[in-house]
């Protein structure tokens, strides 16, 4: 058993129209890309519009995950689902744009509900700005 | 200048489970030296690029970390090492977007941002060591003018 590490696969919850991804602690390379070939399966098979990946229990973000997730990203893209990365400690911020990966595709929210929002609130039928009362 | 409090571990670097305790024991090691949070992380996610890059190009080999002591001022040095294929033009590997292996081209130089201090030695056939120092209570290297 590896302290802290995630070994095997992250589960895929469904909640509507949404996916919901919760990554904890520190993956393995192999998890990481499990999850990303098993969430184009899901999102092909269930039809989902939407997922939330919360990153908020991951200490650090290497360019390798960086990448995992932006091809997430795309890859829902061409499947007619819109991503979001929700929760990104600060210090993890700091260090990705210190690295050079400010992974500019990828849609981030500060909350799951922020993110619920993005994906189901009234700016889906709006077009892609997000207004302001 | 600074003293060596010797060597503290060795780990090997053979599969990507390895990656992640050479990530666990980074983290540790830094914040038993008293390393602020950002600075942990910066320093673990350069051991993580560093240590992928020795499983990936280097067709793996081993970190060594070591505790060093200037004045008020602690150190976390670690060494990768590797018996792989070796770098031809580091110059060129230390360039953003360079890559040789279906990455994003940010692991060397990336790394060498996140560091106080930074060092690589290779050659083509002879592997590569890269050698990589933070302080705490240090300000950050100044950046470099692109």
């Amino acid at each position: 058993m590896y302290p802290g590490g995630a070994a095997g696969r992250v589960p895929v919850l469904k909640l509507g129209e949404v996916l919901l991804v919760t990554i904890q602690g520190d993956l393995h390379d192999s998890t990481a890309e499990q999850l990303q070939q098993d969430l184009s399966e899901t999102i092909a098979r269930s039809g989902a519009t939407g997922v939330v990946i919360d990153i908020s229990g991951v200490e650090i973000v290497d360019s390798f995950l960086g990448r995992v997730l932006a091809e997430i990203a795309a890859q829902s893209a061409l499947l007619a689902a819109r991503t979001v990365v929700v929760g990104m400690r600060p210090a993890v911020a700091i260090t990705l744009v210190e690295l050079g990966l400010t992974l500019p595709g990828l849609r981030t929210a500060l909350s799951t509900e922020q993110a619920m929002d993005l994906l189901t609130g009234p700016s889906r039928l709006g077009g892609r700005r997000q207004e302001s009362p | 200048m600074h003293t060596a409090a010797g060597v503290e571990a060795r780990l090997p670097i053979r599969s990507d489970m390895d990656l992640v305790w050479v990530r666990q024991h980074v983290r540790q090691a830094a914040a038993q030296l008293g390393f602020g949070l950002v600075d942990q992380t910066k320093l673990v996610t350069a051991a993580s690029e560093l240590a992928r890059n020795t499983l990936v190009y280097g067709g793996g080999g081993t970190m060594e970390s070591q505790h060093l002591v200037d004045g008020s001022s602690h150190g976390l040095r670690l060494v990768f090492s590797d018996q792989g294929p070796g770098i031809a033009d580091v110059e060129q590997a230390l360039s953003d977007g360079y890559t040789s292996g279906g990455g994003l081209g940010m692991g060397l130089g990336g790394a060498r941002r996140l560091v106080h201090e930074f060092a690589i030695e290779s050659a083509p056939g002879a592997g590569t060591t890269v050698r990589v120092t933070s302080w705490t209570g240090r300000t950050p290297r100044p950046r470099e003018e692109h």
